[in-house]
This record gives structure tokens, sequence and C-alpha cells, in this order.
């Protein structure tokens, strides 16, 4: 999915997310279904809040934002998998 | 139906109808402090599961504005547990107007301690001792959450206390009121205790959360701070009607489990769960 080429949004009006400490729970409008999440899907949602963007542009953006140093391959993969779960969740918009 | 009674449980009112006068008698009598319920929310029903049964091996089958397919019938010397059930089916499944928790909770000076966790913690134990020393007593079964306030609504309907609960209780609480000890139901015996005057006097009177408490029966004493998340996810699983009230119930109880101080209290004995229950509240 994230391949490069598919940008990524998650408009705020799609969700409603409240911390908890060191989780935080996200109530889906569209589905009604809460989920509880850990970091990093809360930064990525907020990342996401603006334009759509690609995973590269995503990781960058996470790199600048929370000062990650080791934004290698690993990284990519381990933050692609966090991106695919919250599309799988319906939270994040994936456009091809 | 042929024989009916009407009361108020907290802001729910109920009409309880049945084919037989005994088990409307029992409930008249129990609940003879509440107030009267002029349009019920709910409606209850005894019956026979079929015409027969009425006087052939009575048994009492459920019926109401909410059911569950596959309910067995009771037989009728257990109706007044079959009403109890009822009418808990009814809040669980109906209520919208507040967020249903399943748990107990007391209060003292206008803030309360709300008490949740699985069958056999030791929620009605804990709030009705709770109540024979000083507190109120606002419920063994459901803590109604205002979603636009974020207080408490009392829920005192009839304590159901089951097994060895139930000669702890009349120890604790020997001038209190008991229906009839009924044996080899499904839960084992149960005794329903009517709720204290004060607590069906105030039941109307809202209370701001200020403790929430996982107790557990039967280990030794501990103390546990518990994180806002999970006490959240607990606290889902404990509501039955949070996935109906939508993202009124997602904010409502983010802000509970976000605002509340919570704790899992490990207790050997009801005295050592008052005093452990005590200190945390003298600290709070």
């Amino acid at each position: 999915m994230s391949d490069g080429a598919t940008r990524f949004s998650a408009p705020p009006e799609g969700y409603r997310i409240v911390a908890l400490d060191e989780l935080s729970a996200v109530y889906h409008r569209a589905s009604g279904i809460t989920h509880v999440v850990a970091s990093p899907a809360p930064e990525i949602l907020d990342a996401l809040s603006g334009p759509a963007m690609s995973a590269d542009a995503l990781l960058m953006v996470m790199t600048i934002r929370y000062d990650l140093a080791d934004a290698d391959a690993a990284a990519l993969a381990a933050l692609a998998a966090r991106l695919d779960e919250l599309v799988a969740a319906g939270l994040v918009v994936a456009t091809p | 139906m042929k024989h009916q009674f009407a009361m108020r449980v907290g802001p729910v009112g109920y009409r309880i109808g049945s084919a037989w006068r005994a088990p409307v008698e029992q409930l008249a009598a129990l609940y003879a402090g509440y107030p009267g319920a002029d349009v019920p929310d709910f409606t209850v029903r005894l019956g026979p599961p079929s015409p027969w049964r009425r006087w052939l091996r009575p048994a009492v089958a459920l019926a109401g504005d909410f059911t569950l397919p596959d309910t067995a019938p009771l037989p009728l010397a257990h109706a007044l547990l079959a009403a109890e059930m009822g009418m808990n089916l009814q809040v669980a499944l109906g209520h919208r107007r507040h967020l249903l928790l399943h748990a107990a909770a007391v209060e003292r000076g206008g803030r309360a301690i709300v008490m949740t966790g699985e069958s056999g913690a030791g929620k009605s134990t804990l709030a009705t001792l709770l109540g024979a020393r000083g507190w109120r007593f606002m419920g063994d079964e459901f803590v109604l959450l205002d979603p636009a306030t974020g207080m408490i609504h009392a829920f005192p309907r009839l304590v159901s206390l089951k097994n060895r609960a139930i000669a702890a209780v009349a120890a604790a609480l020997p001038d209190a009121r008991f229906g009839p000890l009924l044996t080899g139901t499904p839960k084992g015996d149960i005794r329903h205790l009517v709720p204290d005057a004060r607590a069906v006097a105030a039941m109307d009177d809202p209370a701001m959360p200020a403790l929430l408490l996982f107790p557990r029966f039967g280990e030794a004493a501990a103390v546990r701070a518990v994180a806002a998340g999970e006490a959240f996810v607990r606290l889902t699983q404990a509501s039955t009607n949070y996935v109906a009230l939508g993202e009124r119930g997602f904010d409502t109880l983010t802000r509970f489990a976000r605002d509340v101080p919570k704790v899992a209290v490990d207790y050997p004995d009801g005295e050592a769960a008052i005093a452990q229950v005590e200190a945390l509240w003298a600290a709070l």
C-alpha cells in the first residue's frame, strides 16, 4: 500500500481522540467503533490531519516533528505497518 | 395482566405485570418505600410459559419490552428473582439517558465511589457494608453516568446477595429487611436486601464520582493504581450501552476514565476492604 505513490490523509472531523495516560482512545465517527491505540498512531493521525501525503513524506514529517534520528528503511517499514493498520480501521484514507 | 405493580428506582419507572398474585405482593412489600411510576419507562411481565403451567408445576417466563431469546423459565418460587432479572434486563438493553456501568456505588458528602468488577468481585457486599458505615448506598448493579454533567445517578434496586454474602451481610446489618431466601437458583442461593430508607429517600440526588475502584475478593490485601487506558477498556466491557450511545458514550466514558482516580483493590475480607477504602478516601 505504501508504495510511494499512494497518498494518505486523516481528516480530523472523521474521528475523536482522547489521550488516556500511555494509550489513546479513538472514536471513528463513520463506523461508531472505538479503537484503543498506542504511540505512534496518535502522532500519525495528527501528522495526516492536513493535506494528503505519501508514506515517505509522512516519515519525513514525523522525523522532523519528533526528532527521530533513525529514519531508515526499518523505520519506514514499521511506519508503513502502523499506517496500514490505521487504513484498515478506516481512520486513515489511502488514495492511490 | 391480572396483577400489577408500578414503582420507580432512581430515574427508571417500572410496571410489573404478573399472572399470579404472590410475586406482585412480594415486590410491593419489598419496594414499599419507593415512589410509584406515573409513566413507566419499562414493562416486565411474569407469566406461564404455556397456559397450563399457570397451575401445573407453575413456572415463570420473562417477557417485557426487551427480552433475551431462550431464557429458561424459573419455578414460581423464584418469581422474585425473575422479576429482578427482568427489571435489570430492561435497563441494560433499553436505557439510553445515561451511560450504564455494571457497578456499585456509595456516596459521602456529594462525592461517590464507583466499584466495578466481575461477578463475585464483591461489589454488592462491599457497597452494602459501606452503607452500614455511614455511606449512602447508591446501587449495586448499575451506575448511571450522566453524559451532560459527568455525575452519577443512583439506581438503588433490591440488593441481590448470593451464597456466602447472605450470612455476612445479615450479620453486619441485623435490622435490615430481607426478602425470602431463594435456594437452588441458577446462581445458587439468593436473598434480596432492601436498601435502607436513606438510600431510597436520596435516590434522586446525583453525586460527582471521586474514586473508581476495581475490587477483587479473596486475595491478600493489595492496592495498585490503574492507568486511564486500562480503566477505559475495562469500563467499556462493564457498560451495557456504550456502543448504543455512540459518540456521546465515548465522550462520557473517556472523561470518566481520565479524570477520576482509579485504584485496583485486592481484599481478603469485608473488614479489610472497608479499611482499605477509607484509607484511599482519606488520601484523595
